[in-house]
């Protein structure tokens, strides 16, 4: 009975190495996590090389334009998140793994630790190719100190916030999107939800003319709210401040795996 | 040794025919047998009506003012606006009139406290001489106007424009115009010196009554100011102008001339879906001033407008087209998860028809799905925004049929392209993820500030997101000022462009998939 603790512990570590074991031998891993990189930067780029700010007082957010590849790098963080759980029940590995393990919570516990690990080192290298591209590439197209654009610089406060707080946020969009796999397990359902989730509050809110309702729909949408962490100006006029949104990404992380966790335990494999 | 044939076995089953219409049974049997794939077909019809129901509940509500408006329907039957200044006789039979335009000048309302701050001529006030079927808004016409910053314009019908002279109008440099009826046909002179005249074109107005109202006109259109542009769309101030134009040599040839002009407001009033100041004329001798508010022109929905356009109630097809996309992926993906792809193949060993008959069966589901979607849609949304005393945009039966089995057809293909990609990849997660980033993000993206605006009409032109250029219902005008953005709905390509960029892609898939299918092994 005294060596149950230790074989709790012991279990929660084989289970984290069973995992990265897993993941890192899953052929397609390693080029998501390439194209999870490759893909921010490049649209992040883009964005910084189509912007303009003519005159002082443009009104644009550089940070945000220099983050804008996020929107892309998420559709492939959540590509990935689903393969990680939904990849074992199409092939049935998952029977395997809860015969080896059958504590459920703690295979899933682990998944998601392992996962958060990838995607925030993905993210960091992202985050920082889209604003090393942004500081480059943005004094070119007006963003000077003259207009009032001093060069991206993670010493500065707002846009250090902005820079983390998107690295943060693709590992909770990781989170909501491995929540959501283990919830409807077949992988093409799960990027649908995922992606569904996150793209659909947006289009929504821009047709829907109520004010209060566009406000409401930009409160509780994942990504309209939780990218508002990438906002460092006219913090004022934001529907959500920027970890308030950030929160109600976790909130639906956290739903998405209590719902997985729960359906994982209750269910057959 | 015996010496005899061996008569070599021969099944009594007789041999199953592989021709295209057994292929295309065989994968509808597939389809409707596997029920996850059609609940998932009935879901993407529901999800796409119910989000277009909220996004037509979720209008704003009407304030008193604001309430039950309406616009006039142009003889092409296409939503108009037809507010004017009118100093006008009758005019029987065929004739012409002749006047001089000596200045034009505009400023904008004194009567709407709280807007703009200043406006000054707008760049599309007009003033002119004007032949139309009657006083009733929505009515055929044919004008010569001066406009602010346009130059000299033959205008007809609401959507016609034809240019003559550029330049300003001023005292120095005036402005001849002449109209000519003869019969149904108008034609338009301009001079600049009232002695050499230039046709700057002819136009036929089919059933043109043979008593016709003439005369002088002014217009200048209502004032925009774009006050935000987020991601909740475009906020702006939009105001009444007053333009006023001085005319003279005044003279008008044909049977039952030599009446009074009278001067009246054409359109406007109350339940006009544009503000509209008043005007008013002052004659003394030959010389006419005029004031003029309002606009004789295409309407255009757009910031600070009114009205809704049709395919407001059809924002639910993009929840629609992620449910069918993934139904389409797995309908390849899953026989390869199951390996029924061998069984497949085995049974029907031409590979390309295969796939073919699968795009068939696909696309002909999601096209009849689609349309009782599209057509719940903007049936239901319409009249919940009615409803609600939403303007709706009238638009023409045949632009309505486009809306509708234009985002039929749309969904269709971006199933077909489903199925191709997923075909490609063989796994499904990959595949749906494609397709819903290609054809759903540069939409967002579009929307201001995520991209600037030169940027975001690109990716609508060369992604497949442009198909969803069908779905414009109101067409841009040249000659109306709009933020002609893809916020208030207007796409960079023209509406069957923006389609054929969407099929390019399919058929580029299709063909991609074939190939592989055939060159790999299953």
């Amino acid at each position: 009975m005294s060596q149950a603790p230790y074989a709790n512990w012991v279990s929660m570590r084989e289970a984290l190495h069973a995992e990265w074991t897993k993941l890192r031998t899953a052929p397609g891993t390693l080029w998501l996590l390439v194209a999870v990189v490759a893909l921010t930067a490049a649209l992040s780029a883009a964005a910084a090389a189509a912007a303009t700010c003519p005159s002082a007082g443009c009104g644009q957010d550089p940070a945000k334009i220099s983050l804008t590849g996020i929107y892309l790098g998420q559709a492939v963080v959540a590509v990935l998140a689903v393969l990680a759980i939904s990849g074992e029940y199409s092939t049935g590995m998952i029977r395997t793994t809860l015969a080896a393990m059958p504590r459920r919570t703690t295979v899933l516990a682990a998944k998601a630790a392992i996962l958060t690990g990838l995607v925030l080192t993905a993210g960091t290298i992202a985050v920082l190719g889209s604003v090393l591209a942004g500081r480059l590439i943005l004094p070119g197209h007006g963003f000077t100190p003259a207009h009032g654009y001093p060069p991206l610089s993670l010493a500065d406060g707002p846009v250090l916030r902005a820079a983390a707080g998107s690295v943060l946020y693709l590992a909770l969009i990781a989170l909501l999107s491995l929540g959501a796999a283990t919830t409807v397990r077949d992988s093409a359902a799960a990027v649908g939800a995922a992606l569904g989730l996150l793209y659909l509050f947006p289009i929504i809110a821009a047709v829907v003319t109520d004010p209060h309702w566009q406000r409401h729909l930009q409160q509780i949408g994942p990504m309209s709210a939780g990218l508002e962490i990438q906002a460092t100006t006219g913090l004022r006029s934001l529907p959500i401040g920027p970890w308030a949104g950030l929160g109600v990404l976790a909130a639906w992380a956290a739903a998405a795996l209590l719902a997985g966790g729960l359906l994982l335990r209750l269910r057959d494999a | 040794m015996t010496t005899g044939t061996l008569t070599p076995y021969r099944s009594d089953m007789r041999a199953g025919r592989d021709g295209f219409g057994q292929l295309l049974r065989a994968e509808w049997t597939k389809f409707r047998t596997v029920r996850g794939w059609v609940i998932g077909m009935m879901a993407a019809v529901l999800v796409t009506v119910a989000l277009g129901l909220l996004a037509s509940s979720g209008h704003a509500v009407c304030n008193g003012q604001a309430c039950n408006l309406s616009v006039p329907t142009g003889p092409g039957g296409e939503a108009v606006t037809d507010s004017f200044y009118f100093v006008r006789q009758p005019l029987a039979g065929s004739g012409s009139i002749t006047v001089r335009v000596a200045s034009l000048s505009g400023g904008n309302t004194s009567h709407n406290p709280g807007g703009p701050a200043t406006a000054g001529l707008q760049p599309w006030a007009k003033a002119g001489i004007i032949i139309k079927e009657n006083t009733r808004p929505g009515s055929a016409y044919a004008a010569m106007v001066v406009t602010g910053s346009h130059g000299v314009r033959m205008q007809y019908n609401y959507t016609g424009d034809t240019a003559g002279l550029a330049g300003v109008v001023s005292r120095a440099s005036p402005r001849w115009l002449r109209l000519t009826r003869s019969g149904d046909t108008i034609t338009g002179y301009e001079s600049a010196n009232g002695s050499a005249w230039t046709k700057v074109g002819t136009v036929r107005l089919s059933g043109l009554s043979p008593v016709v109202q003439t005369g002088l006109f002014v217009s200048s259109p209502a004032y925009r100011q774009v006050t935000s542009q987020r991601l909740l769309g475009t906020g702006a101030v939009i105001g009444p102008t007053l333009a006023t134009a001085v005319f003279d040599h005044l003279s008008l040839h044909g049977t039952q001339t030599g009446g009074a002009w009278h001067g009246s407001l054409i359109g406007g009033g109350a339940s006009g879906a544009y503000p509209v100041q008043g005007g008013g004329y002052h004659r003394a001798g030959g010389r006419f001033t005029v004031s003029g508010s309002g606009d004789i022109a295409p309407a255009v929905a757009g910031a600070g407008d009114p009205g809704q356009t049709i395919e407001h109630s059809l924002a639910g097809a993009f929840a629609g087209l992620i449910v069918l996309v993934v139904v389409a992926a797995m309908f390849i993906t899953a026989e390869y998860q199951r390996g029924l792809i061998r069984t497949t193949l085995a049974a029907s060993p031409r590979r390309g028809p295969v796939l073919a008959a699968k795009a068939i069966v696909i696309g002909a589901v999601t096209f009849v799905a689609g349309l009782a979607a599209a057509a719940a849609a903007v049936l239901l949304g319409g009249r919940v925004l009615r409803g609600n005393g939403i303007l709706v945009y009238p638009v023409t039966p045949l632009t309505e049929v486009r809306v509708v089995a234009g985002t039929a057809a749309l969904l269709a293909i971006a199933a077909v392209l489903a199925l191709a990609i997923g075909a490609i990849l063989r796994r499904s997660a990959a595949a749906v993820a494609a397709v819903i980033v290609v054809i759903v993000l540069p939409y967002i993206l579009a929307v201001p500030h995520v991209m600037p605006v030169a940027a975001a009409q690109w990716l609508l032109r060369i992604t497949p997101a442009a198909g969803f250029a069908i779905q414009q219902s109101l067409p841009q005008y040249p000659q109306v000022s709009n933020a002609y953005t893809p916020s208030s709905g207007y796409y960079p390509l023209a509406p069957w462009a923006g389609f054929a960029v969407l099929c390019g892609y399919a058929a580029l898939a299709l063909g991609l998939a074939i190939f592989l299918l055939r060159r790999r092994d299953a």
